[in-house]
């Protein structure tokens, strides 16, 4: 393997082990989200806050809101696979022309 | 751009002032309602010029180089991956990330203004997380502000002759931070503490945002690096055409 390939492999590395350490360290938490913790700081701040508009369509619950998210990374990543493939099958063309 | 497409940008640029608001006064998605309606307005306004700009920036650059296209959609579909995981972080809370440095560093800012705003609607329209009304202040902090200060790192670490790929971590690291930092401003703005006013309360929101980004942006960094290194091999005419390999593109102004 070249030696970009083996510097790729050791940088996602990096990658999952930054993502996994706050899951090992920290046991009493749910990880929900930090748009939801602004919610409660804005109440701190103005007892009265209420959120005058409301979401158009609003996932009925966690399952369906999880789908559209995975359909998100579904979508972008089919695309930026696409992308990488032909990329990537060009050059091999290019190379065995020459 | 041409003259007229730079007329109407600064036109709008000038109505966003006229309103009151000042650019340099920059503010994860804030919540539909979340916003008092004349914040909503007023951010709204205020990234009108930047997503025309955009637009005529996106035009130019496919109208020259159209095999560009590919990276262009590339770099979209980053923002839309990166944008859909979320990450847990050291906070105990989870965030996710922005995605927009990539498209910043390769075709500029004003281009990543277009695509954040296609991935902050889709986001507010089908998955309740963002929303429309504050539409405008999560395009101002993502699509705009994001991309714009990544963009500007890059810049002068290149010209300070700073190794390559530190610098696209770098730019990109701080970039996804300051989209975060933006985002407690404009929370802060809105709903200034009782005691300490906006300040206090900028500083409590950044305590909920910006501390739970800091890992998330770290691997945004790597990412980055990781991609463009890609992209290296594989797309070097491409990267060419964009004026890469000079150290940044060189299509917006």
């Amino acid at each position: 393997m070249s030696s970009k390939g083996k510097t790729i492999i050791i940088l996602l590395l990096i990658c999952v082990i930054i993502a996994i350490i706050p899951l090992a360290i920290i046991k009493n938490s749910e990880f929900g989200g930090a748009d939801g913790e602004a919610f409660d700081a804005i109440t701190e701040m103005d007892p009265n806050f209420e959120p005058w508009a409301d979401p158009l369509l609003e996932p009925p619950g966690g399952e369906t809101e999880s789908l559209l998210f995975c359909l998100q990374a579904a979508i972008g990543a089919g695309i930026f696979g696409y992308g990488v493939g032909v990329l990537k099958q060009r050059n091999k063309k290019e190379k065995t022309a020459i | 751009m041409n003259v007229k497409q730079r007329k109407r940008v600064l036109g709008t640029a000038v109505f966003a002032l006229m309103l009151g608001i000042v650019p340099s006064s920059f503010a994860m998605h804030i919540m539909e309602g979340a916003l008092p309606p004349k914040y909503c307005i007023a951010w709204g306004v205020l990234c009108i010029p930047f997503v025309l700009a955009g637009y005529y920036s996106i035009s130019k650059v496919l109208k020259e180089h159209r095999k560009t296209l590919l990276i262009l959609a590339m770099a979209g579909a980053y923002a839309f991956v990166l944008s859909a995981l979320k990450l847990p972080s050291v906070t105990g809370s989870s965030s996710h990330m922005t995605g927009t440095g990539l498209g910043a560093i390769l075709f500029g800012p004003a281009a990543m203004s277009i695509l954040g705003l296609l991935v902050l609607v889709f986001q507010a329209l089908l998955l309740a997380h963002g929303g429309l009304t504050t539409l405008g202040a999560n395009v101002f902090s993502m699509a705009i502000a994001g991309p714009f200060l990544t963009y500007g790192i890059y810049k002068l670490l290149q010209k300070i002759k700073a190794p390559k790929y530190v610098s696209i971590f770098i730019a990109a690291f701080l970039g996804d931070l300051f989209t975060y930092c933006i985002t407690s401003f404009q929370l802060g703005m809105a709903y200034p503490a009782e005691t300490g006013g906006v300040f206090a309360a900028v500083l409590k929101f950044l305590s909920i945002f910006a501390l739970t980004q800091i890992p998330l942006a770290i691997i945004e960094g790597i990412l980055t690096v990781i991609v463009l290194m890609m992209l290296e091999s594989y797309a070097r005419s491409e990267l060419t055409d964009l004026g890469y390999f000079k150290g940044g593109m060189n299509h917006v102004k």
